[in-house]
């Protein structure tokens, strides 16, 4: 592959300390030179944008195999590079689940011709039961970035802790949804005013708290490598910061961005785009998300992508499915929310993206090193543009934020030294 | 005043002191239409109603069909067995097939909340909620209303007290919004576990001890205690809830002389409200379901009265009064 240089921009690199004026040249697949006025056999012109490494979004519900009428790996990779990212990794509640070698083996040939890299979590328990560890040696060398029987907690703590245990030998992440369903009272949403008002059976908050404290203290206890997914309430927040406090290194964690823009209030007309697992909470808890973003409690901002089809969202509350889509409007809300007001820089949200990501994952990114894989994420920070459903390259339209105005938005995402996503204008 | 301001009936919340007093105006020139020898008058004739019971109900139900019928409005009603519900059709093409049908108004029960809304946004037709889950029961808390109104006329600074599981009663919540509104002082009492998990959500003193509660009430509600509703169990026995909250002749002692019983019914005989309370002349248990019948006439009158639809119906709606 011909020299390719992206000349003009502002490359902020977090695992070089760089936050500068200058070009990058990309070659054969891989990042070549980074200085001033580099030339190539191509060049791309990003004045006024930012380069970063290739942002990786380490939650997103692929749906393939099994549930390819809400979404495949093409669409889901498709919507993946127009969102800026170089990379996912799936989730396992996939019909069947990949909690055997062949079943991974099965997914990653399917994504061979995706837009982006593609990783997948195994199972924890055979058949994301809860009870009888998968076969994790077999998995890791087929290929999983780390475990998790996301969509559901594995509710004994005796499996858990013998996850964690098995784990400590093979360096993957143990991820988890923490939820205690004995306290979810079956819910559909956050238990506070509103669910109070319109009478739906909620899930307080203290469910996800008991079962995230669990799990820390038996990471804590094994010295498994434990990473809290989606989190979403100032509980949460509370205990991760505690737990690194006490010097626990093998943990760390991840919030979406409705957990960090939307409240419960949006349930109040009955929105099923308001509707996912865990819920949205109080305003307390987005204040205390987006604290743990900025003080470094909260390590990656990851989607939990979870596209749905129309039917199944356009129902009344109770009946619609848990899940809105996020690959398309990441890093347009978080950079319009936490860069824009100030919360965090342009290289503390990149490390959020890309680099803790890929080191939580160990994944071989995040970082634009000369001799690294070229994936690059390029934004826009002050393009203007509004949120629009219609558009996605998605199948799932489920949003909350249709009509949202942003400041911020990724234009360009190259993968391996392809450009796969060019909207620069 | 002479119409709703909102076209639908999905809760008390939205509606003010003038809509209400407008219900409660109509459904008393139909509480003396029910009354005579012929029971019925042509106000809705040529109009069809479509009685949507998703959940059981045997009282509501009949109710509003009284009501419709006594109104000469078409019935059609489809309960949840018999429904498509049952072989996997969405709730929305259910609605679309029977709008699909040229059907003028729907009265819906459903177990979830919100999904007289969701219907309101899916049709062209009226719709009218007798109860969606935990959330409303907008046309119950009316007729209690009118009920009050009829024994005890003005309800400004009336003390009203909501005994039993107001966590899971859209009875309670419909009654909370539209006692207030009037202007009445509302206060709930139940064990923690049976009130909702969050209290600021609602303008109403809190009470765990009967006794405390009903000190000087002018009306006593109480609920249903609801085996089917509660998942798990939220009170140790009914033993224990009969002894700490059941309402019997002693502990209405306490209450002002002359205080109402009030109840949405169906009684648990003996477990919320004693036998001899309930049958009591303080208790307006029957006023209530008498009046239920003419406040839903007044509902189908001042809703379904002016859909959409662009066909002539045969016999407008006439004015109140006329008859055969």
């Amino acid at each position: 592959m011909s020299r390719l240089v992206l000349s003009g921009g502002r490359l902020i690199d977090p695992t070089q300390s760089l936050d500068d004026a200058v070009d990058i040249a990309i070659e054969d697949g891989v990042v070549a030179e980074i200085g001033k006025g580099l030339s190539g056999a191509e060049t791309l012109d990003v004045t006024g944008l930012i380069v970063a490494p290739g942002f990786i979004d380490i939650h997103v519900h692929l749906r393939e195999p099994g549930f390819e009428y809400k979404e495949t790996i093409e669409t889901a990779t498709a919507a993946a590079v127009a969102g800026g990212f170089v990379g996912v990794v799936g989730m396992p509640n996939t019909n069947p689940p990949p909690d055997t070698a062949a079943a991974v083996r099965g997914l990653m040939k399917r994504a061979e011709s995706a837009s982006c890299r593609v990783f997948t979590m195994g199972t924890i328990t055979k058949g994301r039961q809860g009870e009888e560890l998968a076969e994790m040696g077999d998995l890791v060398d087929a290929g999983v970035v780390g475990f998790s029987d996301d969509g559901d907690p594995v509710n004994d703590a005796g499996v858990m802790r013998l996850a964690l245990d098995y784990c400590t030998m093979f360096d993957r992440p143990v991820a988890v949804h923490a939820e205690d369903r004995s306290l979810s009272n079956s819910g559909h949403m956050h238990e506070g005013a509103v669910s109070a008002e319109l009478g739906i059976p909620a899930i307080p908050s203290v469910a996800s708290d008991v079962m995230a404290a669990r799990d820390l203290l038996l990471a804590e206890y094994t010295g498994g490598r434990l990473h809290l997914m989606h989190m979403s309430t100032a509980g949460e927040v509370s205990l991760l910061s505690r737990s690194k406090a006490d010097g626990i290194k093998t943990v760390s964690g991840e919030t979406a961005p409705h957990y960090f823009t939307l409240t419960d209030q949006a349930v109040h007309s009955f929105d099923t785009n308001a509707k996912m697992s865990p819920p949205l909470r109080s305003q307390a808890d987005v204040d205390a998300i987006l604290e743990g973003l900025a003080d470094g409690t909260i390590d990656a901002i990851a989607t939990d992508h979870a596209p749905h089809a129309s039917h199944e969202k356009d129902s009344e509350f109770a009946a619609a499915p848990f899940g809105i889509v996020g690959l398309e409007t990441s890093v347009g809300i978080s950079y319009d929310t936490l860069v824009h007001s100030g919360i965090l820089t342009p290289s503390q949200l990149i490390e959020k993206m890309s680099c803790n990501p890929a080191v939580i994952c160990r994944i071989d990114g995040g970082t634009l090193k000369p001799g690294s894989r070229a994936d690059l994420t390029v934004i826009d920070p002050d393009r203007r543009w509004t949120v629009d459903p219609a558009k996605f390259r998605t199948k799932g339209r489920n949003t909350p934020f249709a009509g949202r105005e942003l400041v911020g938005d990724a234009v360009m995402t190259i993968v391996g030294g392809e450009i796969r996503f060019d909207e620069r204008g | 005043m002479t119409e709703l301001s909102s076209r639908h009936l999905l809760g008390l919340k939205g509606l003010n002191y003038d809509d209400i007093s407008l219900v409660l105006d109509v459904a008393s020139a139909f509480r003396e239409v029910i009354e005579r020898p012929i029971r019925t008058v042509p106000t809705l004739r040529g109009w069809t109603v479509a009685n949507l019971f998703f959940e059981s109900s045997t009282r509501t139900r009949i109710s509003f069909e009284l009501a419709e019928k006594r109104l000469s409005a078409d019935v059609v009603n489809l309960s949840a067995p018999a429904s498509s519900a049952s072989k996997g059709e969405t709730l929305k093409d259910t609605a679309r097939n029977i709008e699909a049908m040229r059907i003028d108004a729907v009265v819906v029960r459903h177990a979830a909340s919100g999904v007289p809304h969701f219907l309101a946004d899916a049709v062209d037709c009226t719709v009218i909620s007798a109860g969606d889950g935990q959330h409303e029961h907008p046309t119950q808390g009316l007729l209690d209303l009118y009920t009050l109104h009829e024994q005890l006329g003005d309800l400004e600074g009336k003390r009203i007290v909501i005994v039993g599981d107001v966590r899971h009663s859209r009875v309670a919540r419909s009654g909370i919004w539209g006692m207030t509104t009037m202007g009445a002082s509302v206060a709930v009492c139940a064990p923690p576990t049976l009130l909702p998990s969050d209290l600021d959500a609602f303008p109403v003193d809190v009470y765990n001890n009967v006794d405390e509660a009903i000190e000087g009430a002018d009306v006593i509600y109480t609920l249903r205690i609801q085996l089917e509703r509660q998942q798990g169990a939220l009170f140790p026995s009914i033993r224990e809830y009969m002894a700490m909250y059941g309402i019997n002749r002693s502990r209405l002692e306490r209450a002002r002389p002359g205080c109402l019983i009030m109840h949405p019914g169906p009684i648990n005989r003996g477990w919320e409200l004693d036998g001899d309370v309930a049958d009591d002349p303080q208790s307006v248990i029957l006023p209530q379901v008498t009046n239920g019948v003419a406040v839903r006439m007044a509902v189908l009158y001042l809703t379904a009265g002016r859909g959409t639809s662009a066909l002539q119906k045969i016999g407008e709606p006439r004015g109140l009064g006329s008859e055969i």
